[in-house]
């Protein structure tokens, strides 16, 4: 084992370059992070143009991209034999402060989704983003898979309560995403396809009865994705402005800083859940497609990085992270472009604000020490 | 292997992952396919549709006000302008509490209690980023008790913006009127789309009847807005083009007043309620036009609060009531020369023959008694006599001896009962009664009668017939035309504030009366003399120390029904607002008249002395003191321009 290590050092430091010995000594990849730094970099030109020409919002964003970035590279070094060991303590944890949440928030009468820890705000519900793939695969990682179904239904247990805990806040967008990220974990570990089946099927039927137990403005956003054009000034706004700004934009965009639609202020959260219009209305669609590249990109190599390592748990949570960080991307583009409701979710690494840019972030943390650890993984 | 005991298969596993990995690689790839063909159906199929959309958004029509004419009199004096004028605007959406804010303003004396459901009002219709008036004619030191204090009140600021002026205050305000705030009733006589952008409107006198003229035309600018409708500066590549229209200034109104005359018989009048009105026989110009009590029209023009239009709408004097078009009275004595024209005309009287007036008159076969007025006798009186001594014995019985409906139909033509048709509107016609109109006025049997008495009495302008000061300034124009009179006018030109160009109007004939012989003419014309001289009614007052000859007559209208069988000096006895009204009319020069005026007094007792010295000043004016601008003559029959206007123009 030892001389393994050694040998495969001594190899690295003949045959790589400075850059590379570097990034290997802080356990980072090298083309994921450039596909990362392409795309926050990209967002940082568009957030500049969507803020009316606000460096102060621009340095902000620069600011929160940077505390994410220290936060993937310090979870790049953790070893991932110690995530593992403390993913069941880090999602009870993250349970009970969700139900602080949940119960302060009732007894406060309005949405509440953050803990006020005097310095700083903290969501759980984002805690919950990584938690909950990491007790899946920590749970998974121990059993043969594919999942029997004893192991399927714990599993879906882990995933559905913090979901749950996080929808009655209310804050559907983020259950949603902790359900699909616990989702994905079950997915790559081979869930069966009839299993997938039964629970689309169970799912329809689910769509069918939650409708009933819906806020009025979150049916409201699923009856505006339907027929936007009903209520144009109301509900179906933010669709509509956001669709004629991406169509205005045409092939090759307005130009930087000369969207109408973004400048004029008629494309609402322009700067947050709605960048992608801007984008597209200033870069038109040779823009958007090359963002969407990047994004591609970057998740092809996440999804190659979690293929090299070596144990389930690996495995399970890199993969999962990779998907996820894609579901984002085509929720946010969807619901922009008018093919999926708007559900509040931001365009990873370009949406200003938020502490998810951190969690994802992170994430790639986890991801790059997942990888750079493969060869001690394992016992 | 025993089943249900499954040992985990690291080598299975990871070909598991591997093909998962794989199918989720492929799936990722069809969904973002899916989204770039979503993003091609926006931006490549659907880009023209879309771009439409976001143009459209976009641009925003602003009016753009036309500057209102001016107004000039007549020897180019400034009547009526533009002016900036500082106000108090309010922006909603930048006002933190607005309620606080109002009450605050209360507090420091910028606006008033009664006015804040108005205000509240006008805020509330507009929108919420729309900079709102809420307290116009702000004075020197408003600003100032405002501008120490501004950083109080977020959201509320002081704006400048043209408001009508009128430099002389309250001189002429009823022959100008004013401009004040678009009612709904004005609504209903505009085209809104034409007044987009217009505050203001003209409400009385000249500024109402030629508001088209004086309004302008509109135009309008695109103007870039951002979602909430504010106007922006930034403009993209892609930039529509914007497009303004300017607007066309309203016409320079040129008037027939003259500021001098003007001035004169306001301040002759003085605080005496009353009218005057003075007309150019030679075209109708309108001279003077005067009413008291009058109001400072600029009151209007910068906003008006709720207090200081009820002191105005309730004041017992009535200063905005235009006496001079809508006041109805008694005429009087001033009747008296047309009676005798009727008379001459209808040749039941011979103008040389003596009656004697004992000073009382009886109805054959009547016991009642109609007295003379002041003067008690005048004993044997020709018809030049009875003019110039306003005999009411010799009127009585012409009038018993003409008839009632002989009267009328004279009178009629002189343009008595209707109105004379002056082109600011707003006139009353009077009443000029007939057996005709007594039937159909009354209700009941016994009072449609006409009775002979009520014949004598209109003999001498009393009763039933009512005229208004115009109407008798317009008589009187006929009288000194013998005959012919032109429609009153305030205005005789427009020019155009551009090019500078002026366009006349041309007087308008109205009366021609054709059956009176000069010599008839010329009798009635000498007893009008004769009023201003020797034993004449007015030769104390308006004719002492005449450079040029006077025709007039005075007339004393009663307001305080005394019959005629009493004493009629009321004078001491009656209270102020009982006593006669005071009338003088009168045309000079004789030989070329040039001015023709009628005076009313409100109770201010006899013609002679109330009316008449006024009627003198403003005749003195008008024909021995040189226009400002070396001796003008009026603009002539024909339309030409003047010199005047060509003064106007250099300015």
């Amino acid at each position: 084992m030892i001389y393994e290590e050694i040998s495969a050092e001594s190899r690295a430091r003949r045959t790589l370059t400075g850059t590379a010995r570097m990034l290997l000594a802080l356990k980072l990849d090298g083309p994921l992070l450039i596909g990362l730094a392409l795309v926050a970099i990209y967002g940082l030109f568009v957030l500049y143009s969507a803020s009316g020409q606000s460096i102060a919002t621009v340095i902000r964003g620069a600011i929160r991209l940077g505390i994410g970035a220290v936060a993937m590279l310090v979870l790049a070094q953790v070893n991932p034999n110690f995530l593992r060991r403390t993913a069941p303590a880090l999602y009870a944890l993250g349970i009970v402060l969700l139900i602080i949440v949940d119960v302060t928030g009732y007894v406060g009468k309005g949405a509440q989704r953050w803990l006020d820890l005097g310095f700083i705000r903290f969501q759980p519900s984002e805690l919950m983003k990584l938690a909950v793939p990491m007790t899946c695969a920590w749970f998974l990682h121990e059993r043969p898979l594919p999942p029997s179904p004893l192991t399927l239904l714990v599993t879906a247990a882990l995933i559905l309560v913090p979901a749950g805990l996080v929808v009655v806040q209310p804050d559907l967008g983020t259950g949603v995403l902790i359900t699909i990220a616990g989702g994905l974990v079950l997915v790559m570990a081979g869930l069966q396809m009839r299993i997938m089946a039964a629970l689309a099927v169970l799912g329809v039927i689910g769509a069918w009865v939650g409708w009933h137990f819906l806020h009025d403005y979150q049916r409201q956003r699923v009856l505006t994705f339907l027929d936007p054009q009903s209520d144009p000034l109301g509900a179906g706004y933010h669709i509509i402005q956001s669709q004629i700004a991406i169509g205005s934009g045409g092939v090759f965009g307005k130009g930087w800083m000369n969207g109408s639609q973004a400048q004029l202020e008629f494309l609402p959260e322009r700067q947050t859940d709605f960048i992608f219009a801007v984008m597209g209305e200033e870069f038109g669609l040779l823009g958007l497609a090359i963002l969407l590249l990047l994004y591609l990109f970057i998740v092809g190599r996440a999804l190659f990085l979690a293929m090299q390592t070596q144990d389930t748990f690996a495995r399970l949570l890199g993969g999962s992270l990779a998907l996820t960080f894609f579901v984002y991307v085509f929720i946010n583009a969807g619901m922009v472009s008018g093919l999926l409701p708007v559900v509040g979710v931001p365009l990873p690494l370009v949406s200003y604000g938020g502490t998810s840019m951190v969690t994802l972030l992170a994430g790639f943390g986890i991801l790059m020490s997942l990888y750079s650890h493969r060869k001690l993984v394992g016992s | 292997m025993v089943r249900g005991v499954r040992i985990k298969d690291h080598w299975q596993e990871q070909r598991l992952f591997e093909r998962r990995a794989i199918v989720a690689g492929v799936v990722i790839g069809l969904m973002t396919l899916a989204l770039l063909v979503r993003l091609f159906i926006l931006q490549v199929v659907r880009y023209d549709y879309y771009l439409e959309l976001s143009q459209g958004n976009r641009v925003r029509i602003e009016p753009v006000p036309a500057a209102r004419g001016m107004i000039f009199d007549r020897n180019g004096n400034l009547l009526a302008t533009n002016q900036p004028a500082y106000q108090l605007e309010l922006v909603r959406e930048e006002v933190p509490d607005l309620e606080d804010t109002l009450a605050r303003l209360v507090e420091i004396g910028l606006l008033e209690e009664d006015d804040l459901d108005e205000v509240r009002r006008t805020i509330r219709s507009r929108r919420e980023f729309e900079s709102v008036p809420i307290r116009l004619r702000l004075s020197e030191d408003d600003i100032a008790r405002f501008a120490v204090r501004r950083f109080e009140f977020p959201g509320v600021d002081i704006r400048t913006r043209l408001a009508r002026f009128y430099p002389n205050g309250e001189l002429a305000a009823h022959a100008l009127g004013y401009v004040g705030a678009i009612s709904e009733q004005d609504l209903q006589r505009i085209d809104r789309a034409a007044y987009a952008g217009t505050t203001l409107i003209g409400k009385l006198g000249v500024e109402s009847a030629y508001e088209r003229e004086l309004h302008g035309t509109n135009g309008f600018r695109e103007v870039l807005v951002n979602a909430h409708g504010r106007p922006v500066e930034k403009q993209g590549a892609l930039t529509p083009e914007l497009r303004t229209k300017a607007p066309v200034a309203g016409q320079d109104l040129l008037l027939t007043l003259d500021l001098r005359v003007q001035r004169v018989a306001e301040e002759a009048l003085g605080d005496r309620r009353g009218a005057v009105v003075a007309i150019d026989p030679r075209n109708g110009d309108v001279v003077a036009l005067v009413s008291r009590p009058g109001f400072d029209p600029n009151l209007f023009g910068r906003g008006l609060t709720r207090a200081e239009f009820n002191a105005l709408q309730n004041d017992p004097n009535r200063p905005l009531f235009n006496r001079a078009l809508r006041g109805t009275y008694p005429s009087g004595s001033t009747i008296k020369p047309a009676l005798a024209l009727a008379g001459l005309v209808h040749g039941v009287v011979n103008p040389d023959a003596h009656r004697f007036c004992p000073g009382v008159y009886r109805l054959p076969g009547s016991s009642l008694a109609f007295r003379e007025g002041r003067s008690g006798r005048h004993g044997p009186v020709d018809m030049r006599d009875a003019i110039a001594r306003s005999c009411d014995v010799y009127f009585y019985d012409l009038a018993h001896q003409l008839e009632v409906d002989r009267i009328s139909s004279f009178l009629a033509p002189l343009g008595f009962g209707s109105e004379t048709g002056i082109d600011i509107g707003g006139e009353r016609p009077g009443l000029l009664p007939s057996r005709e109109w007594k039937r159909r006025a009354f209700k009941r049997r016994e009072d449609q009668i006409w009775f002979p008495g009520e014949t004598v009495n209109f003999g001498i302008g009393q009763g039933y017939f009512l005229v208004t000061p115009i109407q008798l300034a317009h008589y009187t124009a006929i009288l000194a035309n013998r005959g012919v009179a032109y429609r009153p006018r305030l205005v005789r030109a427009l020019r155009d504030p551009v090019t500078g160009e002026v366009r006349q109007l041309a007087p308008q004939k109205s009366t021609e009366i054709k059956n009176v012989t000069p010599e008839q003419w010329q009798v009635v014309t000498e007893g009008m003399i004769g009023a201003l001289r020797g034993r004449g009614t007015a030769a104390a007052t308006a004719g002492r120390n005449m450079t040029y000859t006077i025709a007039g007559k005075t007339g004393t209208a009663q307001v305080f029904t005394v019959k005629r069988t009493e004493s009629l000096d009321n004078q001491k006895t009656v209270p102020e607002h009982l006593r006669d009204h005071s009338w003088f009319i009168a045309f000079a020069p004789v030989e070329e008249p040039r001015i023709a005026v009628a005076v009313l007094v409100e109770n201010g007792g006899f013609g002679s002395t109330g009316a008449a010295p006024i009627a003198r000043k403003v005749m003195d004016t008008w024909l021995l003191e040189a226009a400002p601008d070396g001796d003008t003559p009026p603009p002539s029959f024909d339309g030409s321009a003047s010199p005047l206007v060509t003064r106007v123009e250099r300015e």
